[in-house]
């Protein structure tokens, strides 16, 4: 929360700099900013309420049961898919992976969760695709995938 | 009609909203909750972000950008991007408008996409919590592991796009902002 009061701060010494300087140009940053704002909030709005949906049958709870039995590449798995598709912030994510591993969950899965959760977002794809084109977005959303797996891979080596 | 077009996608899943509700209470309030929150935390977020990115549209200069981040930046050009996406907090979809303006004011390519995975992954407040829950060994390895497969990723989509995919992307820029 405090980067966002920082924002704020930064937000309005900057307007109050910008509108000594230059009330004219002032007015055009704030169109500008409104207009950006406009152009991609119904995409936003989909995603939210998107993310609302599965927040409700994916829980946490959910999440623990699915990743936390399994081990090996079924594991990781079910792991990856799980953590590219779900957004939950990591107030909520780590501890619910912290108590995974302390009921027994393996290390690899568990670190391909976290890791595919923060890296790779399946859900945000339309905001993602809407500013940056098809292509961009899946080739960084693949690479991430794939590279989330080799951290959670690299860590099991160094870990265990 | 243009509305209702738009927002197709978005009244599609507000009707499974709305038939949820009906079938199950319940659940349609336990949706309604989750959906008000995630509204409340693009709310509290976003505005100042793109307040900033309109004053910094019209108020630094290309050259800037081009010089700390363009093409012949360098390991500073790398380094900004990845200290710029770490030293952020908040969802992912907000560093997407801050990518982009950094796209248009010259930033090199690979040095927007190191940006985007720093902010994804490396974010430091988000470490601090992974620290006290999972512990020093799990979240200083990955975070460390994060750093070169971040700055790879960047000079692999940067190679993987073409010229003129990339003009495709900078015209979508220039009209998203």
């Amino acid at each position: 929360m405090s980067f966002t009061i920082i924002t704020y701060i930064l937000a309005v010494v900057g307007l109050a700099a910008s509108f000594a300087k230059d009330r004219k140009k002032t007015k055009m940053a704030f169109k500008k900013s409104y207009k950006a704002f406009v152009n991609i909030f119904g995409d936003l709005a989909l995603v939210l309420l998107l993310v609302g949906l599965l927040m409700t049958y994916i829980s946490p709870d959910f999440i623990g049961r699915f990743i936390g039995e399994e081990s090996g590449v079924w594991g990781i798995g079910l792991a990856s898919i799980v953590g590219s598709i779900t957004l939950i912030p990591g107030f909520v994510a780590f501890p619910l992976a912290a108590s995974l591993l302390k009921q027994g969950a393996g290390l690899v899965p568990i670190a391909t969760f976290v890791s595919t959760l923060m890296m790779v977002g399946v859900v945000t794809l339309p905001v993602e695709i809407k500013y940056f084109g098809r292509k961009q977005t899946f080739l960084r959303n693949g690479l991430s995938f794939i590279y989330a797996i080799i951290v959670a891979l690299t860590m099991g080596v160094l870990l265990s | 009609m243009k509305y209702l077009k738009r927002y197709k996608w978005v009244i599609l899943i507000l009707l499974i909203d709305i038939i949820i509700s009906i079938f199950s209470p319940s659940d349609g309030g336990l949706v309604f909750k989750n959906t008000v929150l995630n509204f409340r935390t693009m709310l509290a977020v976003i505005p100042p972000i793109f307040i900033l990115l309109g004053l910094m549209d019209i108020w630094v200069p290309r050259e800037a950008i081009v010089k700390y981040m363009g093409d012949k930046s360098g390991l500073l050009g790398i380094l900004l991007g990845i200290f710029l996406g770490a030293a952020a907090a908040g969802p992912l979809y907000a560093a997407f408008p801050v990518a982009v303006m950094m796209i248009k004011k010259g930033a090199k390519y690979s040095n927007v996409i190191s940006f985007l995975g720093a902010w994804s992954t490396l974010k430091i407040p988000m470490f601090l919590f992974e620290m006290s829950a999972l512990g020093l060994d799990f979240a200083v390895t990955r975070w460390l592991i994060n750093i070169p497969g971040i700055i790879l990723m960047g000079f692999l989509v940067d190679w993987m796009m073409s010229h003129g995919e990339k003009t495709v992307v900078l015209e979508a820029v220039q009209k998203n902002f």
